[in-house]
């Protein structure tokens, strides 16, 4: 009874959520007592799909339907749940990311499994089968009993450090027929926003507020960002003026990130910003007023103006870089 | 058009969260509870498709008979009705459940929910819902149009947003940007307090899974200030000390 493990690629690479989930799946496996098998959708070449052996896959289904090269949940979810059932897996892992979302519900109800989103640690298996999750949009964690013979687990991205466990996986070619009716609903377009790095996956993010004054006094905040390899990020009113796109808005509506790293620059921590962020394992405040409430949220702090602060910290990362390549 | 609207309760977005000591149960004492914020949106986006193309919206929750002030509220925002399934809503496929045999005899064109409740954080609901009654689902959506049978959405993807359309009936949950929020006005106080709230009992379903054990994050240590003019010492600190950098 392995552990089924769906391995998400973007443009025929896996996403460094992948590896995660792969890593999450093969130390659940060993908790189990099992082995991991890991499902890829899409083309991927042999020497890439062999990659997720190194996180401890002993056997890769490929499905190369090319229904499937536009992301299609309903289908996405058929081929998922066939996979289990022919594997007979009692534990499915996903990513929490808007994939894993789309997809591990309808999973849910096909194969009448418990499902637990954004679980953040490996799952305790006493007398009950228990994983812990964020609540409360990261105000608190709670304990989900999983409580029917499948459990399907999405694992919150960054918040399961990849481990390396080496296996030589074997690579079947695999394609479950799936419904027609699954195809209904069509993905037409993407479009990719400007920013390089995705804000929900960046492991770093730098974000700005109202602090900044107007859109015009953004380039060190990107000029930053771009040294740091860093996603850009906002605050609500920032994005509701019309200084920054939306889709950079973080918090309780926004997006909610934990990126290993946020650096908030002029923005004050009001508790509904803080819903969206608060979970990031480094946090950095840089404020012109010591009193500031994100002082109290974060690791570390600079009470001064961002105007003359952030040039020297551009400077810093350099100088940084220069010394560490 | 006809439309339903699922709307959850949820704990003020300014609530200070605790729970009880043995840490089994929410603790709800001083807490204001809210329509989930993405729900007002879904809730808006439904009554602006309404006035464009006719027909009625319909809001259900799961419920105890303390969520029927914010059931009104929808009603005062400009719901026609509102059906109230009598049941604690612990787990996402029991809730799924239930709405889904509403909407089995409803004849619903739409199905609408927020991206996720902002008190469990489930994102759950919506997708099991549109399994439960075989239908296409669209999650985290920030625009929703219809052309007659077919609706055209944008859902957030990684790094992007994604167009997709799909045939009516679907199921979509919505994310800021689909609509504005409307605060109910006088009118709609008055007219919400006659309108039908109908109250039905659940269906036998099971509850998959049970949150057991709650806990606040552990405190984070003092803010270790750097002085302004030693950024330095900050890249310092995330390398030797945080190593993130
Ligand atoms: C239901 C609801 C949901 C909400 N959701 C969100 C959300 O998702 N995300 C969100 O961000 N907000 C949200 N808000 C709004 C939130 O309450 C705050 O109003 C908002 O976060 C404030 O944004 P800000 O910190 O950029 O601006 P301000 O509160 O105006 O703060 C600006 C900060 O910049 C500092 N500053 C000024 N000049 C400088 C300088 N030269 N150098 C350094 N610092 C400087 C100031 O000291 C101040 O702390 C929500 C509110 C509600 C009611
Ligand atoms: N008890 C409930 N009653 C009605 N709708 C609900 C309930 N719980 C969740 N929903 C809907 O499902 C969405 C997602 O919730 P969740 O899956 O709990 O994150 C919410 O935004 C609501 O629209």
């Amino acid at each position: 009874m392995p552990v089924l493990v769906f391995a998400e690629s973007i443009d025929g690479k896996f996403k460094k959520s992948a590896f995660e989930a792969v890593s999450y799946a093969n130390e659940t496996a060993k908790i189990l007592g099992t082995t991991t098998t890991a499902i890829s959708v899409g083309n991927i070449t042999g020497d890439d799909l062999k990659q997720l052996g190194e996180y401890g896959a002993s056997k890769i289904l490929s499905v190369t339907d090319s229904r499937l090269n536009n992301f299609v949940n309903q289908a996405y979810a058929s081929v998922i749940a066939q996979a289990a059932k022919d594997e007979g897996a009692e534990v499915v892992v996903l990513s929490n990311t808007y994939t894993g979302k789309a997809v591990a519900p309808r999973l849910a109800v096909k194969l009448q499994a418990s499902l637990a989103t954004g679980v953040i640690q490996l799952p305790s298996k006493g007398d009950k089968f228990t994983v812990k999750k964020k609540s409360f949009s990261g105000k608190a964690l709670s304990e989900v009993v999983c409580n029917t013979p499948v459990k399907i687990l999405s694992v919150a991205p960054n918040s399961f450090t990849i481990i390396k466990s080496p296996a030589t996986p074997s690579i079947t070619a695999y394609n479950p027929a799936i419904p027609d009716t699954d195809f209904r609903s069509v993905s037409g377009e993407i479009v990719k926003s400007s920013g390089k790095v995705s804000v929900t996956e960046a492991e770093i993010v730098v974000s700005a507020g109202r602090g900044m004054k107007g859109p015009e006094n953004w380039g060190m905040v990107e000029e930053l960002a771009a040294e740091l390899g860093a996603a850009t990020a906002c605050s609500k009113p920032v994005a509701d003026i019309g200084w920054r796109p939306h889709h950079e808005h973080v918090g309780q509506t926004g997006k909610a990130i934990s990126p290993n790293l946020y650096i908030a620059i002029g923005i004050s921590g009001a508790i509904q910003h803080l819903a969206g962020v608060n979970s990031s394992k480094v946090i950095v405040a840089i404020n012109k007023d010591p009193e500031a409430p994100f002082f109290k949220a974060a690791d570390y702090g600079i009470a001064g103006d961002a105007f003359e602060v952030v040039p020297k910290l551009i400077e810093a990362v350099k100088a940084f870089k220069a010394s560490h390549h | 058009m006809k439309i339903l609207v699922c709307i959850s309760n949820v704990p003020d977005t300014t609530a200070r969260i605790s729970f009880t000591p043995d840490g089994k149960a929410f603790n709800t004492s001083g807490v204001q509870f809210i329509i989930n914020p993405y729900d007002e949106i879904a809730l808006t986006r439904a009554l602006e498709l309404k006035e464009s193309l006719g027909g009625s919206v319909t809001v259900i929750n799961v419920g105890k008979p303390d969520t029927e002030a914010n059931i009104r509220k929808a009603l005062a925002i400009g719901a026609d009705d509102a059906i109230r399934v009598n049941a604690d809503p612990s787990d996402a496929y029991f809730v799924a459940s239930q709405i889904a045999h509403v909407a089995k005899t409803g004849g619903y064109d739409i199905i609408l929910t927020g991206k996720e409740s902002i008190d469990y954080n489930g994102s759950q609901v919506p997708g099991m819902i549109a399994e439960l009654l075989g239908i296409p689902s669209v999650s985290v959506a920030t625009k929703l149009t219809i052309d007659g049978t077919t609706a055209t959405l944008e859902r957030e993807i990684d790094g992007g947003k994604e167009i997709v359309t799909t045939p009516l009936p679907f199921v979509a949950s919505a994310q800021k940007g689909m609509a504005e929020p409307r605060i109910p006005n006088m009118r709609g106080i008055m007219s919400a307090r006659t309108k039908p709230l109908a109250v039905t009992e659940p269906q036998g379903s099971p509850a998959f899974t049970v949150n057991e054990k709650y806990e606040l994050p552990p405190a984070k240590a003092a803010c270790k200030m750097i002085p302004a003019d030693n950024p330095a010492a900050l890249i310092d600190l995330l390398h030797n000390e945080a190593k993130i950098i």
